[in-house]
């Protein structure tokens, strides 16, 4: 099952985790077997933000929120269930200073692949 | 006792016993439903199959117990009973799954009856640990873990805590989806994961004691039945898990549970500790409790709940409060300071500081607690500065806190209790 661990950090506070062991950290997972996917990102003061609304596109500096901790990097991982995922998240060296959020990634090509193989077997009746 | 309904081989009782058989369905229920269901969502890989599993099978003892007698194990009757209709309720929705899929999920679907009687005791802990894992929100654990572990309904439950029945059933299903949607696993904690997965269990088993012992709000000072689930789940747990501090809590919950009947006046008023009647004190969970301690002090491997038990048994073993233990008590408190060193424990302590030392050494340790600001919004504190300022003659102080305590007490036998100190000290 996959779930994306968003890795939450205050900025300020990212001098505090070398580069060095968070890249250990990802040779570990991804030697592993359970890294899909993972990037660390750019400061948010460099983050652009748009929208659609009517048709017409708003670009704008910055994320939606100002908040304490922000979105500095992300890990797609494979694992058996929750709690196994939660203990792969504890290991990433940043929740030691930030948060990781563990979310399920919802099965949405299945379910419409499901639905449109469905609606096909229909039409061969 | 009717020798025939032990003994199925001989075959169908008359009519007359299916009256007794439905009675004894009942009482089968009411023993094995929580254990069927612990195993049945095991075997079928979730909460949903499972109940309508459980109600199943029980429905069809009803009709069959009758005619072929009731069965040497019910407990594996009922789970190989629920676990075919299960399967078979699969079969019949099976119109958008291929045959193959079928016989995978049904694949998927465990062992054997015959072996699920192994691990049945594991099953009923993993559905505690389930219930209570910290990944739920706190409010979803503790009514989880009294809708499937106590088998209570949403109505009982909603009764209990206030709120309307269809927030809690709410609380039940998003919980329910989230187990589901993030595969939270039915399985036991590994050793690693087992100190924190078991502090989750033992805060909501003792959440429910609480709730149903000093209810923070409402008419009602004591809903027993909340207790009685919380003493209940935990006693099962004892049996399951050789932890110190399931001992603890266990013996924390009894000899509070001890001083029940001496805590409420027959108007309902409180009545504080030492001003109970202490021949209403249930001798026989005192002396549980105070086995369960000495058990788990000598384990020395015990936490903060072994450690309160241990003040509650010198508070209840004394003959008074004039020849209670007052060193030993603050001796204890020292070394759950070490476990817990929160703001409630530093006051708990400064009470017992006041009892061994006299009120002014205690309201010593109590305003410099006060002067940090962390008590400011917690009753007891206020409580107990008034109580002492109360001992020593300040008038004006005491009659401050009462006021400032009564500003924060919503639950209505301890306003009361408040309100007779304000009325004793302004005449």
């Amino acid at each position: 099952m996959k779930y994306l661990c968003l890795v939450y950090l205050d900025e300020s506070r990212l001098a505090e985790l070398p580069d060095e062991e968070c890249v250990a950290y990802d040779r570990e997972i991804r030697g592993s077997g359970h890294c899909l996917a993972s990037e660390a990102l750019a400061s948010v003061s460099t983050a652009t933000t748009v929208r659609v609304r009517n048709d017409r596109r708003l670009v704008t500096d910055g994320p939606f929120a100002e908040t304490k901790e922000q979105l500095a990097g992300f890990y797609m991982i494979d694992a058996r269930d929750l709690d196994e995922a939660i203990s792969l998240a504890a290991a990433i060296p940043p929740a030691r200073v930030g948060s990781i959020e563990i979310r399920p990634v919802r099965p949405i090509r299945e379910t419409v692949a499901a639905i449109e193989a469905e609606r096909a077997k229909g039409a061969e009746r | 006792m009717d020798a025939r309904a032990d003994d199925p081989a001989r075959g169908a009782p008359p009519a007359d016993d299916a009256r007794e058989i439905a009675a004894r369905v009942e009482v089968i229920y009411r023993r094995d439903s929580r254990r069927v269901l612990a195993t049945l969502i095991r075997l079928l890989g979730g909460f949903d199959r499972a109940e309508e599993a459980v109600h199943d099978a029980f429905r069809a003892a009803l009709e069959r117990w009758p005619v072929e007698g009731v069965p040497h194990n019910p407990y594996a009757w009922l789970v190989s009973v629920g676990r075919f209709k299960a399967i078979d309720a699969i079969r019949r929705g099976a119109r958008f799954v291929s045959q193959e899929d079928v016989a995978e999920l049904v694949d998927s679907m465990g062992c054997e009856p015959a072996e699920a009687d192994e691990g049945i005791e594991d099953d009923r802990l993993r559905l505690v640990f389930l219930c209570c894992h910290p990944a739920l929100a706190p409010d979803a654990r503790i009514a989880l873990t009294l809708r499937e572990v106590c088998g209570l309904t949403t109505e009982q439950i909603a009764n209990a805590f206030m709120v309307p029945a269809p927030t809690l059933a709410q609380r039940i299903v998003r919980a329910k989806a989230k187990i589901r949607t993030a595969r939270i696993p039915y399985h036991l904690p590994s050793p690693d994961e087992l100190p924190e997965r078991l502090a989750s269990v033992l805060q909501v088993i003792y959440l429910v004691f609480n709730e149903g012992y000093l209810a923070s709000t409402g008419d009602s000072p004591t809903r027993s039945d909340l207790s009685a689930e919380a003493i209940r789940v935990a006693r099962l747990l004892v049996t399951l898990l050789d932890e110190p501090e399931v001992q603890g809590l266990l013996a924390l919950m009894l000899l509070h549970e001890s001083r029940r009947a001496a805590r409420i006046s027959a108007d309902g008023d409180l009545i504080l500790l030492d001003a109970q009647d202490r021949s209403l004190w249930n001798q026989a969970l005192i002396e549980e409790g105070g086995r369960l301690v000495q058990h788990a002090l000598r384990s020395r491997r015990y936490g903060p709940y072994a450690l309160q038990a241990a003040i509650a048994a010198v508070l209840t073993e004394a003959p008074s409060t004039d020849t209670t233990d007052w060193h030993e008590i603050v001796g204890l408190y020292d070394v759950l300071l070490r476990f817990d060193p929160s703001p409630v424990v530093e006051l708990n302590r400064a009470a017992a500081v006041a009892m061994r030392d006299g009120p002014e050494a205690g309201l010593l340790l109590i305003e410099a607690l006060m002067a940090t600001g962390a008590l400011s919004d917690y009753r007891f504190a206020h409580t107990a500065h008034a109580d002492l300022c109360r001992r020593l003659g300040r008038r004006e102080a005491a009659l401050n806190s009462y006021r400032r305590a009564l500003a924060l007490t919503r639950q209505v036998s301890e306003r009361r209790l408040i309100e007779r100190r304000l009325i004793e000290l302004a005449g």
